[in-house]
Formats: structure tokens, C-alpha cells, sequence
């Protein structure tokens, strides 16, 4: 009567990355509006605006005009944005309020099954923004280099150097109170202060170690390096190197508490 | 397809079954097995170890100790194989309220790596099992509670399971959504499939299950088939009567001669009787003048009221 045996571990977490592709696919209209409306906002008042006064009283900014140079951290901060924004809230729903993820662990599917194909999903997902946003940021003449082909790459990792280890903590967490604070006293001083909207020399020295701490600025100077082909590979290396070692450390984390939710 | 698990066709056999929390022991080493084909209920109090037990017995949650065989095969080592061909109703829907109701059902078959060509067809024949045919397209949230009770039934038949594990599978439906589920769920007895359900309502047990046990504790406190556990653990007959505000202590007394047992609780005094109508005629004949009087029949409610006691437990 059964017509069904289990396959290898990497056969199903595509299973479970078909259905977020399904769930998104139902429901993007919202997301596509905010993802494509949102950079050209964001260069036309920030690069425009504030890129004309910066013309004025400064010049350029490490070579390019203000706007070319904003532009590549766009990508970085909407990358880290989509990892966040997919992690916390839909992860906690799934596996507390609606429990579409133990619904999913009572299936064939591992925890670890889920939790790949979460993760995948969001990085797929990052990867095609990565394209759109790569096109978006070259049209405003911002891609200067073939390196700049590596972008939507460089917005996956991103995205899953947060997506991983914020997936692991929602999965253990019993409410939401504690994400309005990440948010607040995490995510949105990372954003302004990443070296997002002005370079690192900006800041006095001994702040300097400080935002090289920042997760999120290892994103952003990866990002601006591949756009204008500018740095060492070896300090690039050193940023993927920083930003892969959060995302595996993150899945190795998720895998423990989804486990612990899911099955124990 | 046949059970491996022995030659009585056992689908699921645990031996001194134990789950713990840390310090604290949800099940406490329970012993039963499962005949293909049959309907098995798990009734107790809340807290009595139910719902670990079935997540055990899903191949989801692992034993901490004794040792457990679904289909012949260990969950701690086959888990994804075992869990391939069981469905499983949990307690709540865990529906995706979003989606359609068919892509409910046909996401929930991907899981099981079901082409999606069948899944089509499967989806097709699901929904006019469990009544959603016109709906198949509304997104769930739109659904009444009944609707998404059948829905998430539908979805666990998708893989066309062996084993159908239905947790609380009617709680909070209206007598019709209620009807409706049992006159499904005996289809699929008759079609072979066996059937591990856990309920608070005891005509649902008396109604569905074969054979069943009362957990309390963590422990199993009777096992049999519901008519065998109220004749071992009740009488036959129940009269029921009332004498106004308090019953004294003279007239707990004076009915103690008429019956097997006597329980005073705050409304009513509980007789439990060979016969009621003869019982009942006695009291009367001794003086006795209660306010109302009822016979019925000795139910599984009952039983379970024995044997786990009437305090209430959240």
C-alpha cells in the first residue's frame, strides 16, 4: 500500500526548499513591490540628495561620486536584510504558532532536511534579488568592474551569514519579545554604522577595530570591492573567509536547536 | 503490504517504553502492541503521557529508553523510512493558512517525494474524501474549523499510509463535522488501514476503537476493548440521583446496601448496579425520595473517571 521510500539526505531538503518556493511564489506580489521600490528610492534621495551636498563641501568619495558609492551597499544591506527578515518571525511561527515545521518533521524530512531547505530557499531567493540589484546598481553606473559579476554570489553569503545563525536562535526561543530588541539595538545600528553610507577612514581610529567587528561591514566592503574591482583578493578573502564562518557556524547551531524543537 | 513485525501481523510493538524531560518522566516504561488493521486508543487526563507517547510512536520524538518497532523497524535508526508510511493528525491543524487548500495537500506530498503528477491526482481524490472539492482552491484561513480538521486528515492520507496516528482528531467540532470524520476514518479501517488515535471523548472511543488504554502517569492503568474495560472496571448499570442541595452522610449510608458502589459527588449520588430499574425500586422502597432519578447504561466515561480520578488536571 505505501509507494514510498525515503531517498538520500540531500534529495529531501529539496523537498522542503520547494515548498518555500511554493509559499513565495504564492505570495511575492508585497515583497517584489518593496525589493525593486526600495533602491531606487533609496539612490534617488540618498545618492541624489545627499550626494549633491557631499559634491559640493567634499568632492568624491575614495574616487567616486557619492551616489557610485552608496550604491554597491545597497545590495550589501538588503542582502542582510532579506537574512533577517526570513529568520526571526517566519521561523518561530513555523516551529510555535502555525507548526508548519513539525507538521514537515513528521514526514520523512529530518530537522536538518528543514532546516537546509529554509536555508537554501533564503539563499536563493538573496542570489536572484542579488541579480535584479546588480543590474539596478550598474544602471546608476556603480559596477565598474567584471568582479561586479560576483555580486549576487557575495548577497547570498550575506544573507545566510545572517539567515543561518538568526534561524537557529528563533527556532529556541518561545515568544517574540526579544526580536523587537535584536532589532532595534542589532540590526538597525549595523545598518547605519557598517560603513554603509561613508567610508571606514571616516570614523576616528580607535572606533575602526570596533566596526571591523560588525558582521555586516565585512558584507559591505566585500560588496563595494567586487562592484569597483578595488582591494586586495586576499583582504576579500579574509571578508568571505569572516562571513562563511558565521553562516557555518549558524547551520551548525540550527541544527541543534531545530532538533531539540522539533523532535526531542 | 504486510507488517514485518511477527507473525501476528504486528505493526507497532513497545516494550518498557520511557520518555523523560530532564528530571521529569512523561512516560514511565509502557508496554503494547498494535495488530495491522486495528483501531488502538490512548485515553487519559491531560498530562498522563498521551501526546509523548504518539510523538514516539510517530518516529518523530526518540524513546529515551525500552525499545520500540514500527513496521518491524527501529525509529532511531529508520526514522525517515518508518515516518514515509504513517500519516500523522497532530492536535492542532499546523496547516499553512496562506496557501490554497490543494497546495496544501500537494506540498505536504512533496515531502514524501511524491511525483507531482501523482500529487495532482492524489490531491484530486483527497478532496473528495474529506468533502473540500469545492474549496480546493480557498486559501485555509478562510476555512471553518471542521474544514481545516478534514483538510489536515486529507493531507495526512497523502503518502497512503499504513499506520494513521490521529491525535484529539475531533476536538472542538460541531456533532456533524464529528460524524463526518468517523464515517471517514471506518472507510479507512475497512480499506486495512490501522489506526492510533488519542481522544477526551469516550464515545468516540467506545464508538472507533478495537481495543484501547488508559494512561494515567505516565503509566498504562487498563488495556482492552472498551466493552471488556467497563465490565472489568464498572457495573453493568448507573443510576443517577439527586436530593436537592447536600446529600447526607445517613443517606450515603442507606444506599450503600443497594449498590456496588456508591460515589457522592456535589450534584448527584452515582449507584453502580447489576440492574438499575430493580436498584432503583429498592431506594425507593426504603424511604428514600430523591429529587431525580436516572438509569443508563455503564459507559466508558465511566471508566475512565475510575481509574483516573475526577480531579481536574490543566
Amino acid at each position: 500500500m505505501s509507494s514510498v521510500e525515503p531517498t538520500l539526505g540531500w534529495a529531501r531538503w529539496r523537498r522542503s526548499w520547494w515548498y518555500h518556493a511554493v509559499f513565495y511564489a504564492q505570495t511575492w506580489r508585497g515583497s517584489v513591490v518593496s525589493s525593486v521600490l526600495f533602491p531606487v528610492f533609496y539612490l534617488a534621495s540618498l545618492g541624489i540628495g545627499v550626494g549633491h551636498l557631499v559634491a559640493h563641501h567634499h568632492g568624491l568619495v575614495e574616487g567616486q561620486t557619492y551616489l557610485r558609492y552608496i550604491a554597491p551597499s545597497l545590495l550589501a544591506t538588503t542582502t542582510f536584510q532579506l537574512g533577517e527578515g526570513e529568520s526571526l518571525w517566519p521561523v518561530l511561527a513555523s516551529v510555535k504558532w502555525i507548526r508548519v515545521y513539525h507538521a514537515a518533521a513528521a514526514t520523512p524530512l529530518e530537522p536538518r532536511d528543514i532546516l537546509y531547505g529554509k536555508l537554501s530557499w533564503v539563499v536563493t531567493r538573496s542570489f536572484l534579488t542579488g541579480v535584479v540589484y546588480t543590474a539596478i546598481i550598474a544602471a546608476f553606473g556603480a559596477v565598474e568592474s567584471w568582479w561586479g559579476l560576483t555580486l549576487p554570489f557575495i548577497g547570498a553569503l550575506i544573507t545566510l551569514a545572517f539567515a543561518a545563525p538568526l534561524t537557529a536562535y528563533a527556532a529556541r526561543v518561545e515568544s517574540d519579545a526579544s526580536f523587537t530588541m535584536i532589532y532595534r539595538f542589532a540590526f538597525v545600528p549595523m545598518f547605519l554604522f557598517s560603513a554603509t553610507f561613508y567610508p571606514i577612514s571616516a570614523y576616528p581610529g580607535f572606533l575602526r577595530p570596533v566596526v571591523q567587528l560588525v558582521p555586516l561591514y565585512h558584507g559591505v566592503a566585500l560588496v563595494r570591492a567586487a562592484a569597483f574591482g578595488q582591494g586586495s583578493v586576499l583582504v576579500q578573502l579574509t571578508h568571505v573567509a569572516v562571513l562563511g564562518a558565521i553562516a557555518l557556524a549558524g547551520v551548525a547551531w540550527g541544527r541543534v536547536t531545530l532538533r531539540r524543537r522539533l523532535v526531542d | 503490504m504486510t507488517a514485518q513485525g511477527g507473525a501476528r501481523d504486528i505493526v507497532l510493538e513497545a516494550r518498557g517504553l520511557v520518555k523523560r524531560f530532564g528530571a521529569f518522566e512523561a512516560v514511565r516504561g509502557v508496554d503494547f502492541a498494535i495488530a495491522r488493521g486495528e483501531c488502538f486508543g490512548f485515553l487519559g487526563p491531560n498530562g498522563a503521557g498521551k501526546t509523548s507517547t504518539m510523538r514516539m510512536i510517530s518516529a518523530v520524538s526518540r524513546p529515551t529508553e525500552g525499545s520500540l518497532t514500527i513496521f518491524g523497524l527501529d525509529p532511531r535508526t529508520h526514522g525517515p523510512a518508518i515516518r514515509g508510511r504513517i500519516g500523522v493528525v497532530p492536535q492542532d491543524d499546523s496547516l499553512e493558512l496562506e496557501l490554497s487548500v490543494r497546495l496544501n495537500i500537494e506540498i505536504y506530498g512533496r515531502y514524501f517525494d511524491l511525483p507531482r503528477r501523482v500529487l495532482r491526482e492524489r490531491a484530486d481524490e483527497l478532496l473528495e474524501f474529506a468533502r473540500l472539492t469545492e474549496r480546493a482552491n480557498s486559501k485555509v484561513d478562510d476555512l471553518s474549523g471542521g474544514m481545516k480538521r478534514r483538510l489536515t486528515i486529507a493531507r495526512a492520507l497523502v503518502n497512503r499510509p499504513d499506520l494513521l496516528i490521529l491525535d484529539e482528531p475531533t476536538t472542538g467540532l460541531d456533532p456533524q463535522a464529528r460524524h463526518l470524520l468517523w464515517e471517514r476514518l471506518y472507510r479507512l479501517k475497512r480499506e486495512g488501514v490501522t489506526l492510533i488515535i488519542t481522544t477526551h471523548y469516550m464515545d468516540e472511543a467506545e464508538q472507533l476503537c478495537d481495543r484501547l488504554v488508559v494512561m494515567d502517569n505516565g503509566t498504562i492503568v487498563a488495556e482492552g476493548a472498551p466493552r471488556e474495560l467497563i465490565e472489568r472496571h464498572s457495573s453493568r448499570e448507573v443510576i443517577e440521583l439527586r436530593f436537592g442541595t447536600d446529600t447526607p452522610e445517613q443517606i450515603r449510608v442507606a444506599l450503600a446496601t443497594h449498590a456496588e458502589r456508591v460515589e457522592v459527588l456535589p450534584d448527584r449520588v452515582l449507584l453502580y448496579v447489576e440492574d438499575g430499574d430493580v436498584a432503583l425500586r429498592a431506594v425507593h422502597g426504603s424511604g428514600l425520595t430523591p429529587v431525580s432519578s436516572l438509569v443508563r447504561r455503564s459507559s466508558l466515561e465511566d471508566v475512565f473517571l475510575r481509574l483516573t480520578g475526577r480531579t481536574l488536571v490543566d
